[in-house]
């Protein structure tokens, strides 16, 4: 019977919950790492004992952490993160020039076939691939040196390139999306991008259908249907047919639209979820009812799944990689809470439990499943 | 031997239990402790100061001989007594963040 690994990032540490394929009792290891804010933890597709771990605090700056064998041990690994020339300038919050200033890695993305292969997402925005398991890193300098770059500006979370998407069907497309610029595509294997932002409408620019500066929160793809983008804006749940050339909204009876997650059924590619919050402003479920939204038609018709989810005066937020599925059958979905709560439901949304309750503020979560 | 100690998230880091000593050519300054640091320890490159501008990291401090030595030159030469090891190199987290 198959297995399932949580890989847990918080605010004090990360934590692996660890389960058997009925998902019904989970064993927590952690903190690792203790202290330190995990952005992100996620495992190789090609080897799922190979875990990569992004460690950063204010006063230590930023270390990378992989293991070998599934999180049991850990070791430090390269952490220079230097920009390819002359890092150049972006937009500052008052619309003036500020220079590329390194801050840390948001999210880490193994390769689909080589465990030695990673992405990092980093602040201020850029991407960075290590070849040789994390011990050291280039900049994919074709992206920051779009002509776009010195219009990009950050959000509130600051200039971070948070979500990287691997096509599995083309090794040379990878999608990738940035607070507050807008999401972007390779064809070419990061040599070059484009920005893939038609079709959004965001009102809180200057020009609302501006070719960047979106603040796009989190793409997800189902990998037998790499064409087909969902995407979780600022405000608006999209959808793109055409592998981001354009985008079309399907919020449809959404209670609010804003929200950070989204993501795919591992065996559905219609079936979707996401986790409305309130607004910008304030970033809580709406009337304090902790609800996923599920579409089983790929977006426009969404229903409220709240079985053993807080239903009254909750006031948590599921912030942006803090949403994962694994690939039994059925489908389990997984999500953490600023509160700390981690919760999984083994039926495809249709109940909840937690299966942690008291963590520091999650961060991320990433779900593999184990042979 | 220059006596340096650790703040506790880089002594877990470092695998070190307590004071660590290194030992340092030529002049005994911020710099030059700070290399010998880097060098026993590579696993703290980058943690104590930027990888790319050398600057100290705002949250850390340096302490000696009951001085904060943090906006010091980092060539500037560092007391005697701890160039001697009668004292040690402190390398503090700031009180900071939550």
């Amino acid at each position: 019977m198959s297995n399932v690994r949580v890989l847990v990032g918080t605010r004090k540490g990360a934590f692996i919950l660890a389960s058997e394929g009925k998902r019904e009792k989970w064993e927590i290891s952690g903190p690792h790492f203790g202290g330190w804010e995990i952005y992100h933890v996620k495992g190789s597709p090609a080897d799922p004992n190979r875990l990569y771990a992004s460690q950063s605090t204010g006063w230590y700056g930023q270390l990378i952490q992989r293991s070998n064998d599934g999180g049991k041990t850990w070791e430090p690994v390269g952490n220079k993160f230097v920009y390819d020339g002359v890092p150049g300038t972006h937009q500052w919050y008052d619309g003036t020039p500020h220079p590329w200033e390194f801050k840390r890695v948001w999210h880490l993305e193994p390769s689909l076939t080589d465990p030695d292969t990673v992405y990092a997402g980093v602040e201020d925005a850029a991407i960075f691939r290590s070849n040789d398991g994390g011990t050291s890193w280039q900049e994919l300098p074709g992206l920051r040196g779009h002509g776009s770059g010195p219009r990009w500006q950050p959000g509130a979370g600051g200039m971070c390139l948070h979500t990287i998407v691997l096509d599995p069907s083309n090794p040379g497309r990878i999608f990738i999306a940035i607070s507050a610029a807008g999401a972007f595509r390779t064809d070419d294997a990061g040599t070059t991008w484009q920005p893939i932002n038609r079709g959004l409408n965001s009102v809180i620019l200057p020009e609302p259908t501006a070719e960047v500066g979106h603040c796009v929160h989190r793409i997800a793809m189902h990998r037998s249907r790499p064409g087909v983008l969902f995407m979780q804006k600022h405000w608006d749940v999209m959808r793109s047919d055409n592998a981001g050339d354009s985008w079309h909204e399907i919020s449809g009876n959404l209670p609010t639209d804003f929200g950070f997650v989204i993501d795919v059924h591992a065996n559905e590619p219609d079936t979707i979820y996401v986790v409305p919050i309130k607004s910008d402003s304030e970033h809580y479920p709406p009337e304090g009812k902790l609800r996923v939204y599920r579409s089983r038609t790929g977006g426009n018709e969404w229903e409220a799944l709240t079985k053993g989810l807080p239903q009254s005066d909750c006031y948590v937020n599921v912030l942006r990689d803090a949403m994962a599925v694994d690939s039994l059958d059925k489908c389990g979905v997984y999500f953490g809470t600023t509160g700390g709560q981690v919760y999984a439901s083994a039926d495809a949304g249709d109940s909840w439990a937690p299966i942690a309750r008291d963590l520091p503020s999650v961060l991320s979560v990433e779900v593999q499943t184990l042979p | 031997m220059i006596r340096v100690w650790l703040p506790a998230h880089l002594r877990t880091l470092a695998r070190v239990n307590a004071e660590v000593e290194v030992q340092v050519k030529g002049a005994v300054t911020q710099r030059s402790v700070l290399d010998a640091i880097e060098a026993c320890y590579p696993v703290l490159s980058g943690t104590l100061r930027d990888h790319v501008t050398q600057q100290r990291r705002p949250y850390v401090r340096f302490f000696a001989c009951e001085q904060d030595l943090s906006h010091e030159s980092p060539d500037a030469p560092l007391p005697d007594a701890v160039a001697s090891g009668a004292e040690p190199f402190l390398i503090v987290g700031a009180i900071a963040g939550g």
